[in-house]
């Protein structure tokens, strides 16, 4: 029996070493891990590879990373109209940002997880995006080659887990979490509430449990703006 | 030309809608494009599509009614309509990217006269910009309706032979609706369809950075 269920976030995150490439849920304020990060800030991990679909909120979300200056590179989709600790931090050359179309960000995510070493697709051909990658044609179409995107911790956010680590979103706030919850190395998921193994119906799981290592209970935090 | 009156972003949304046909999954874009949902003709139900995993979008949430899980790409709190269903931002965009809408409408800086599309990023702005859906969803919709004013705040064109903002797709306009013009982009170049009340196609083609296919009587634009 694996157990999985931290009761002290702090030792759930303990082990992330300076220099970790890191994914992080969340979208429009919703599905955030943000109990999770706000450890991680605590814990002073630096030189973080950060992947995620935006850059904070203000302090909130990647925001009190970036403040803190622990992000030295991420890979993100659009930073937002309120990333001003991330857009400093680039300003001043702190850190180094990949924007990726965000379907193609999923989707690089996508090949880590399923084993596959890349995929060619349409988006962004002719676009800043295709800026030293492979371009051919299929079926006389121009596309470009994507590689993977992987990583040794994924921060993720559910509503629900069961002990086995079987989790549940709640209305638009999976987004980013399953794909990312499969594709890394190590799976810390923060949850509403944790249930007793078999009172998730099966048919009910949207990420099954041999993607998630580790779970943690806190309440939501939710970042306005 | 300084008294003709040009449309509203209210009006360039509302030509808009019209061609959204009866039944479309329909992603709606910043800008203008967010303002469709508000000026559907009786009779027409459409799906929206949101990049975050929503397929059947609602009206925007009344104060009291709002639950931030469940937010457009905006960040804006929105209700569902009967028959929605959530998903995962993987999915979200094997919906755009592989042609299973039916009609997105963008907001757009440039149009060029081969359908190249710059709605993304403005040269030299501050800080990084950023992509969000914009490539994906231009790159594998079927028909893509772009909708922005003719011209630039300082009277330049913005439907122009060559793109010269940073580019979001090549070749992925179907259809530009303006606040002087709707103008279909077709193998053979632009095609003007229709013109806003009052305004003549010669005067649409003065400011229009391309050039313009026209019939001897281009009508005017239908609008409440």
């Amino acid at each position: 029996m694996r157990h999985k269920i931290f009761s002290d976030i702090d030792a759930a995150i303990a082990d992330v070493p300076d220099g970790a490439r890191m994914m992080f849920g969340g979208f429009g304020g919703a599905g955030f891990p943000n109990n999770l990060i706000q450890a991680l800030a605590r814990r002073g991990t630096k030189d973080i590879f950060a992947i995620s679909n935006n850059c904070g909120t203000r302090d909130g979300e990647l925001g009190i990373l970036f403040k803190l200056n622990r992000i030295r590179r991420i890979i993100a989709s659009f930073p937002g109209p309120h990333s001003n600790h991330f857009q400093e931090r680039l300003a001043a050359k702190e850190v180094t940002i990949e924007l990726v179309p965000q379907g193609i960000l999923c989707e690089r995510m996508r090949a880590a997880a399923a084993g596959l070493l890349g995929f060619y697709t349409a988006v962004g051909v002719g676009t800043e995006v295709a800026a030293g990658k492979e371009e051919r044609l299929i079926d006389g179409k121009r596309c470009i080659l994507e590689m993977p995107i992987h990583a040794d911790f994924a921060f993720i956010k559910a509503e629900k887990a069961d002990e086995l680590g079987n989790l549940t979103y709640r209305l638009a706030a999976q987004n980013f979490n399953p794909i990312m919850a499969m594709a890394a190395k190590t799976t810390i998921v923060e949850v509403e509430e944790i249930v007793p193994t078999g009172s998730i119906d099966p048919e009910s799981v949207m990420t099954p449990a041999i993607f998630v290592h580790r779970i943690v209970q806190a309440k939501g935090i939710r970042y306005a703006g | 030309m300084p008294d003709k009156q040009r449309l509203t972003r209210e009006q360039i949304a509302q030509r808009a809608a019209l061609e959204l046909p009866d039944g479309a999954y329909v992603n709606l874009g910043w800008g203008i494009p967010n303002l469709i949902s508000d000026y559907l003709p009786a009779g027409i139900t459409v799906y929206f599509h949101s990049e975050n995993g929503i397929l059947g979008m609602g009206r925007r949430a009344r104060a009291g009614e709002e639950d931030f899980d469940l937010v457009d790409a905006m960040k804006v709190p929105v209700t569902l309509v009967p028959g929605a269903s959530f998903f995962n931002q993987a999915d979200a965009h094997l919906m755009t990217r592989g042609g299973h809408l039916d009609v997105a409408v963008l907001g757009g800086f440039q149009v060029s006269e081969k359908g190249d599309l710059a709605n993304w990023k403005i040269p030299g702005a501050k800080g990084s910009g950023g992509i969000g859906g914009a490539m994906d969803i231009a790159s594998g919709t079927k028909t893509v309706v772009v909708c922005m004013e003719h011209t630039t705040r300082d009277g330049a064109p913005k439907i122009v032979r060559e793109c010269t903002y940073p580019l979001t797709g090549l070749r992925c306009v179907t259809t530009i609706v303006t606040d002087l013009a709707v103008i279909d982009v077709t193998p053979g170049g632009l095609c003007l369809r229709e013109v806003a009340p009052q305004w003549t196609a010669a005067e649409v083609q003065q400011l229009t950075g391309a050039p313009l296919k026209f019939s001897a009587s281009v009508p005017e634009m239908h609008l409440k």
